[in-house]
């Protein structure tokens, strides 16, 4: 049935009357052939999220750069994610007690909804504090949601002590 | 019918004193409501849902599965939704003929179920003149098409309606031709008349009975299905082109009329080659008493399970083709009709005539049926064949839990 008269331009579609008839039945057996082959093999969907095998996060290569994670034992508060960030999406406040001397992180942010996830931000830090994790799934209702907040605002936080020890495991770790 | 009538007024005695008129009137409404709840509801409903697992599967895919076991329920869903939404009307359109279009559509499909047959005895009206009937009944749904075509006032629409126009009237002519063939063998143009000149064996039935009705029935189907504007000759529907036709503007429920006329559609397409062509509801005697021996003689079961799982097989072919098939376009579509069918059926019909007269004369050339079946079971072989190449070449593995 594709082989008729106006197709003539293209060629391989030519032929004698007979001859096209004789296409379109080949050719339409070969295609259903083709389509039944089909539906007798497994599908390929993967149907995430709730009937897959395995979690997918469980399925993630180990060095999947997914959402950013700050372990505030460790930070140091030194801004070198910070600064290394592109596109500013981490956003640091440190203030300092004058009468103590000490500092003080009073808010650690991280807008998921900007980050690219290109691993700036993981390869300076020293102690290793901020590292991405296998969570992809940051769907929410608003984006204001995707700012995570690891300093609850109104609080403050002492950052560790920055350890020289900690410096090369850090290295070693990399992102 | 006339005959359950005539038994249900004998049985209750009151009937008697009301005219027979309304008493029939009654009884015909109250079963062509059973028929529509029971049967033509459910088939369109369940068929859009095989339909949408079968193609899932054909392209590597799932389907509905969610809504109930296996997405089974997906059809009540989404009637259900088309029931909540807005029955919405451009404010440009020709309001009456607009309302009144999905209706014209569905009556004209509704109204071949009269002659469908389902099992021996087992046929709302045996009309004497039934595949006279369909042809002309269904020419309805051409008015309906074109009513809503024109009156949405929608440029899409209306090329759908012109379009749908112009191929339901094409293939009534090689659909009509084809069937002369089996009219001229049988000598009827009742269903049950057809099927009785048939028999139980795939070399009884008339697709098989000369080369000239073989063709017939590639004629017959092929053509069927561009009345039922189905793949690959949904032009007037085209997705890509036409946004989606003749029903581009409708929604809600009268959206929903559209479609369950479509998928109905489905079932009579399918019924009838199977009654034309596939033997109908014949069974072999022996199976009918050992079997079902314990039924009523009257009520065929075997023979309306053997139609329905006929007609079912064929409604799958349908599916099957349409997502194999690309859809021609609209001028390839007329040479096929026009170039094709319509000299081939003029030839089966001469050639049919010329086969009776000289059957009478040879019997030798009632062998040629055995022949014609080994033929036809060639395709069904060949394309197994092809399967199990690709399975090969691929080196895929056969699937066939369709549970997922
Ligand atoms: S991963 Fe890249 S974009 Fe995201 S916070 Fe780190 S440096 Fe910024
Ligand atoms: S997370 Fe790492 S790089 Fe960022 S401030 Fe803390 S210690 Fe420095």
């Amino acid at each position: 049935m594709a082989t008729t008269a106006s197709t003539d331009a293209v060629p391989g579609f030519r032929g004698t009357y007979f001859g096209r008839i004789k296409n379109a039945i080949i050719s339409i057996m070969e295609g259903m052939s083709v389509t039944l082959g089909y539906l007798l093999q497994r599908p390929i969907t993967i149907q995430y999220p709730d009937r897959t095998p395995k979690p997918v996060k469980d399925t993630l290569p180990e060095r999947y750069r997914g959402i950013l994670e700050l372990d505030m034992k460790t930070c140091t508060a030194c801004l070198a994610c910070e600064r290394a960030c592109p596109i500013g999406c981490i956003k640091i406040e440190v203030v300092k007690d004058k009468e103590t001397k000490k500092r003080y992180i009073t808010r650690f942010d991280i807008d998921i909804a900007k980050c690219m996830y290109c691993g700036l931000c993981v390869d300076p830090c020293p102690g290793g504090a901020i590292r991405h994790t296998n969570e992809f799934e940051g769907s929410t209702s608003d984006v204001q949601y995707l700012v995570r907040r690891f300093v609850p605002p109104g609080e403050r936080i002492e950052p560790a002590k920055p350890k020289k020890k900690e410096k090369e495991e850090a290295g070693a770790e990399g992102s | 019918m006339e005959r359950l009538a005539d038994y249900i007024v004998y049985n209750l005695p009151f009937l008697q004193q009301i005219p027979r008129v309304i008493v029939d009137l009654i009884i015909m409404l109250f079963f062509a409501t059973c028929m529509l709840l029971f049967w033509v509801a459910l088939f369109a409903g369940i068929t859009s849902w095989v339909e949408r697992r079968v193609a899932g599967r054909i392209q590597s895919r799932i389907g509905p599965n969610r809504v109930g076991p296996q997405g089974f329920l997906q059809w009540i869903a989404d009637g259900l939704k088309c029931f909540l939404k807005e029955d919405f009307v451009p404010a440009a359109a020709d309001k009456k003929l607009f309302l009144l279009a999905p209706y014209i559509v569905f009556a004209g499909m509704f109204a071949v179920f009269v002659v469908v047959p389902f099992g021996d005895g087992l046929i709302i009206s045996n009309l004497n003149i039934g595949i006279f009937y369909v042809l002309a009944i269904s020419s309805l749904v051409v008015v309906g098409i074109l009513m809503s075509g024109w009156s949405s006032n929608n440029k899409w629409s209306l090329l759908g309606g012109m379009r749908s126009a112009a191929q339901i009237v094409s293939y009534e002519i090689p659909v009509s031709l084809a069937i002369l063939p089996v009219i001229l063998l049988t000598g009827s143009l009742g269903m049950q008349d057809i099927i009785r000149a048939q028999g139980p064996y795939p070399w009884q039935w008339f697709a098989f009975h000369n080369p000239f009705t073989f063709i017939a029935f590639f004629i017959f189907f092929i053509g069927a299905l561009a009345e039922g504007n189905r793949t690959p000759f949904d032009i007037p529907e085209a997705e890509s082109e036409l946004v989606a036709g003749y029903n581009t503007e409708y929604s809600g429920m009268r959206f929903v009329f559209f479609f369950f006329a479509e998928w109905a559609n489905l079932y009579i397409i399918a019924a009838l080659t199977v009654t034309l062509f596939l033997g109908g509801w014949n069974t072999p005697a022996h199976l009918y008493t050992n079997l079902f021996g314990l039924l009523h003689r009257s009520v065929d079961v075997a023979g309306t399970f053997v139609f329905i799982l006929k007609s079912l097989f064929l409604v799958f072919v349908i599916i099957w083709i349409r997502w194999t098939l690309p859809r021609l376009r609209v001028d390839q579509m007329m040479d096929v009709c026009w170039k094709y069918f319509v000299p081939f059926s003029f030839a089966n019909i001469v050639g049919t005539i010329i086969w009776m007269v000289l059957a009478d004369a040879a019997p030798v050339l009632g062998y040629v049926r055995y022949i014609l079946f080994v033929v036809g079971l060639m395709v069904p072989l060949a394309i197994a064949m092809k399967i199990t190449r690709n399975f090969r070449l691929a080196k895929s593995e056969i699937h066939l839990n369709p549970f997922i």
